[in-house]
């Protein structure tokens, strides 16, 4: 648990809850590791406090009064009491200053966190589709899913739509959810301070396959960032003639891959992920399993049982077919 | 005094005198078993989804039943069991709180039972109607959430039968929840006994009140957005639809708008109902009634300012988003003065723990705690962590779980010896409550945490990456406690119709006029309408006055009962069953009845007898 978040320990049961079900929580919203993030924590724990207070408060004297007025044998008839003015007025006023103390703070902090973005910021466009993430970086010329890549310490500029239903772009470790509506473009700016993989997924509900529409923010340092750009805009990696590869790029264009997904200079279809760089990326489908050859030829058996609700169907590879099809979309980093 | 027996008013044995009943009590009692019907499958799939979610990769069930489970869950645990149990409440007791025979409206009552009723079915066939359109499953129940959010819900992304179940579903419901309104807010204001005077009328009446008027007009609001959802998927147009100039959002706005009220229809009946309960079991009368009363009322105004807190994410700027939150908090405040003036109420009483009283201060526990939680979302850039996670089902849990649910099982034990005339089992109601108390904490509590470690809502599934497998694990035992509890609750209810204790007219030395009658109380409930000269007319010296024995009483009249309302009834879902099965005769057979219904029932003979 991380250090300032102490105030759990008052609740044993909840605490004995997380030591036993250990961590690291790569998807909590209690360690923010960006300024929008960090800007939100602060406030939740603003009002986290003041709600302890009115808890501790409304339930300690709830309690005393059930011990203490509980009916006891032979006591009179309790005093008719009808109201009283003063303390009307005063219950009515003290929640009011409170919620001052908590407005105050919040008004600040929408402003605050819904600026326009710095001059320099990267700009990256998100597209949710039923059910993966399309990332565009329009000035770098790069276009990815599901695993975004952010140079630690900049300010990005995201730029949010939808090519279908209502989905909503959350990485709780950067900050807070932003839904991605058709016919909208949705802005969130926010700066990740520091190097890591944050988990994240859609929070909006959009249909049969909503839980496995996750994604990976990979926050690296600025020089990574470059090695990845630079890799991410290369040509599409050269199969060996006569490879298993080869015969796998065949098959890719056989069963009709390329009417859906982008790959390389062979297809540009944009129904699907753009796989030029599969190989480079550590999750296949959404972020649902991890990308490695035994998770490739379960998805490409049959994407439907695997994704419910997909898009893309099952195209009925033969094992044969499937082990070149594997080798050559591994080849594709 | 004995209990008039003949088919006066539907009131006799048997299956007719139940279909026509026109009898307020009659109708109560029907109300209450079908919510209570309907809260259990709510209840059942709310345990599919915590056996489901006990693990983390669960596959009890697949992705699509799982999200017709939430879907279902979500709407008949709001359209079907709680608002209906409120309305049980508002049909058995507001008339005899007020000293009125019956509703003004008694046919409109039963029509009003009998569309809930049918409505309710034509949703649930959904579970076993797939067959019906060669769907390839049983179950085809809708499956976009209770807040069917366009433009999922549209036919290129929904294109099966599943949101025309949920669609015409709620426009039936909301025919019956509309004649109901009418029907109490005229019964309120016109049918009081002589004296009952408005600043007289009992919390449970007044709450009633604001219940009714906040569902004649919210309730328009969303037959509104679902017509134009009807429209997109039946005749192509595009009122939510990008592709030519609609927009997705304008949904949100009208459901969010008839939503928000809608919480607090939910909410402000179990209110009234704790009002009563408290007063009685502290043996102290209300404290601040007038400011009861009124931050009732202001709550019922406030209810229409504060929809986009539903929407913080969508993106509606900051100028929105800080009006919206300012509203928001501001309704904390007539909140808390309730809670203050419940407080104030037992303080210095002599609090007698029934099984009532249990669940009174159960209530107050725990709607505190979702009262705070709720101010936590109320600051929009906390609420864009929180919104549609576990956090957020933590929080309207302990509203609508804490606070509704036990408000209302405090009513159960606290009006069923007057709805039966027998009293529930104390013993095994401290059990019920007991059990329920920690089955609820154990489920919805470690749910805040599971949400604030970034468990969205609405998923069938969740990798175990996130470390919440533990959480919820806990939860699903909680959830299975609630379940025993009510199971032990059934019980009492079943052992209690031979071996209940008989109540008498009035076992816990209550102050409002329903105590002054027979339990149950005859047909015609008052010999002789009372005339009421204070606000606790048997806590105070100028009580009602008891009829000297042998009196002779005026003859007066009762209405009879009548077939026509539920044939009415019946003419909706028929006319419902057409688009969804792409049936047009079924829509003038369904109209046909309808109209022959209504003609029948304007030109009844006059509804007097004896």
């Amino acid at each position: 648990m991380p250090s300032h978040r102490r105030w759990l320990l008052p609740l044993p049961l909840l605490s004995a809850a997380i030591a036993a079900c250990g961590g690291p929580f790569p998807q909590s919203t209690l360690r923010p590791r960006s300024d929008f993030a960090g800007a939100i924590d602060v406030l939740f724990t603003d009002i986290f406090w003041w709600a302890v207070l009115v808890f501790v408060l409304v339930e300690g004297v709830l309690l005393f009064i059930i011990i203490r007025h509980r009916r006891r044998e032979g006591a009179p008839t309790p005093r008719p009491t009808h109201g009283h003015t003063v303390l009307e007025i005063a219950w009515t006023l003290a929640p009011a200053l409170v919620l001052v103390f908590i407005a105050v703070p919040t008004m600040r902090t929408i402003f605050a966190t819904q600026a326009e973005a710095p001059a320099g910021a990267l700009r990256v466009a998100v597209v949710g589709h039923q059910w993966w993430w399309e990332y565009r970086y329009p000035d770098l010329g790069v276009v990815t899913a599901n695993e975004l890549y952010l140079p630690a310490g900049r300010p990005v500029a995201f730029e949010l739509t939808s090519a279908d239903v209502i989905h909503s772009f959350w990485a709780p470790g950067l900050g807070g959810k932003r839904d991605v509506i058709p016919g909208r473009t949705n802005r969130l700016v926010l700066r990740p301070d520091s190097v890591d993989t944050f988990l994240g997924q859609c929070a909006e509900f959009c249909g049969a396959s909503h839980a496995n529409m996750r994604l990976r923010v990979m926050v690296v340092s600025d020089l990574a960032f470059q090695a990845w750009v630079r890799q991410q805009r290369a040509s599409a990696a050269l199969v060996p003639r006569g490879s298993v590869a080869e015969q796998g790029e065949q098959a890719f264009r056989r069963f009709g891959c390329i009417g859906c997904h982008t790959m390389g200079t062979m297809s540009n279809a944009l129904v699907g992920p753009n796989l030029t760089h599969l190989g480079s990326r550590t999750t296949i489908a959404g972020g649902l399993f991890p990308n490695d050859s035994a998770h490739l030829a379960r998805w490409l058996a049959d994407p439907p049982g695997e994704k419910p609700g997909s898009i893309m169907p099952n195209m009925h590879v033969p094992p044969a077919d499937l082990a070149t099809l594997i080798a050559f979309l591994r080849s594709m980093r | 005094m004995s209990r008039p027996k003949g088919g006066v008013g539907g009131s006799g044995g048997g299956l007719m005198s139940w279909l026509t009943t026109t009898d307020h009590k009659r109708i109560g009692l029907l109300y209450f078993y079908t919510a209570f019907a309907f809260f259990l499958i709510g209840g059942l799939d709310a345990l599919v989804i915590r056996a489901q979610l006990a693990q983390p990769d669960g596959h009890l069930v697949s992705a699509e039943t799982y999200n017709q489970l939430f879907t279902m869950h979500g709407t008949t645990m709001i359209f079907l069991a709680l608002m209906p149990l409120s309305a049980s409440f508002f049909n058995y007791i507001v008339p005899l709180q007020i000293g009125a025979r019956d509703v003004a409206f008694p046919r409109l009552n039963a029509f009003s039972y009998w569309v809930f009723l049918f409505g309710g079915l034509l949703m649930n066939a959904s579970w076993v109607a797939g067959p019906l359109f060669h769907a390839g499953q049983l179950n085809v129940a809708p499956d976009a959430g209770w807040f069917g959010y366009a433009n999922l819900t549209s036919r290129q992304y929904s294109p099966g039968p599943n949101i025309d179940f949920w669609m015409f579903g709620l426009q039936i419901l909301g025919v019956s929840s509309l004649a109901a309104g009418f029907n109490f807010i005229v019964t309120i204001l016109n049918m009081r006994a002589p004296g009952m005077r408005m600043m007289r009328l009992p919390v449970f009446c007044w709450m009633t009140l604001v219940t009714s008027f906040l569902i004649i007009t919210a309730f328009p609001v969303v037959t509104v957005a679902l017509v134009l959802l009807m429209f997109d998927r039946f005749f192509g147009t595009h009122f939510y639809l990008t592709s030519a100039g609609g927009d997705p959002v304008l949904w949100q706005h009208l459901f969010w708008l008839f939503g928000h009220p809608e919480v607090y229809i939910l909410i402000l009946p179990a209110m009234g109902i704790v009002s009563e309960v408290l007063p009685t079991f502290a043996r102290k009368p209300l404290f601040g009634y007038t400011v009861v009363v009124y931050s009732g009322v202001l709550i019922g105004f406030m209810g229409w300012g504060v929809w986009s807190h539903h929407m913080f994410a969508v993106g509606l700027g900051p100028i929105a988003d800080s009006v919206f939150a300012a509203t928001t908090m501001l309704i904390a405040v007539p909140t808390g003065v309730k809670i203050f003036n419940w407080l104030a109420t037992l303080w210095g009483g002599q609090l007698r723990f029934t099984s009532a009283m249990l669940f009174a201060l159960g209530f107050i526990a725990l709607f505190t705690i979702g009262g705070l939680s709720g101010i936590t979302h109320a600051a929009p850039p906390a609420d864009l962590q929180q919104t549609d996670t576990y956090y957020v089902v933590a929080h309207l849990h302990y509203v609508l779980f804490g606070g509704t649910v036990f408000g209302l099982f405090a009513g159960m034990y606290y009006w069923w010896p007057k709805m039966t005339g027998r009293l529930l089992s104390e013993p095994l109601g401290r059990w019920h409550f007991a059990l329920m108390f920690v089955g609820m904490n154990l489920a919805f509590f470690p749910m805040h945490l599971i949400g604030l470690l970034g468990m969205p809502r609405r998923i069938y599934t969740y990798s175990p990456e996130l470390g919440v497998a533990t959480l919820n694990l806990v939860s699903s035992v909680g959830a299975f406690l609630i379940g025993v509890s009510v199971l032990v609750f059934i019980w009492n209810v079943w052992r209690t119709r031979t071996r209940g204790q008989l109540a008498g007219n009035d076992p816990w030395g209550g102050a409002t006029l329903e105590w002054t009658i027979a339990s149950p109380p005859p047909v015609h409930n008052f010999d002789v309408i009372p005339t009421v000269a204070s606000r606790l007319p048997r806590w105070t010296k100028t009580q009602v006055k008891a009829i000297p024995e042998g009196a002779e009483l005026a003859e007066f009249p009762v209405p009879s009962g009548s077939i026509w309302p539920l044939v009415t009834a019946l003419g909706l879902p028929i006319l419902a069953l057409a688009p969804l099965s792409h049936t047009l005769p079924l829509v003038f057979v369904g109209a046909a009845i309808v109209l022959l219904g209504i003609y029948r029932w304007a030109f009844e003979p006059p509804p007097l007898e004896g």
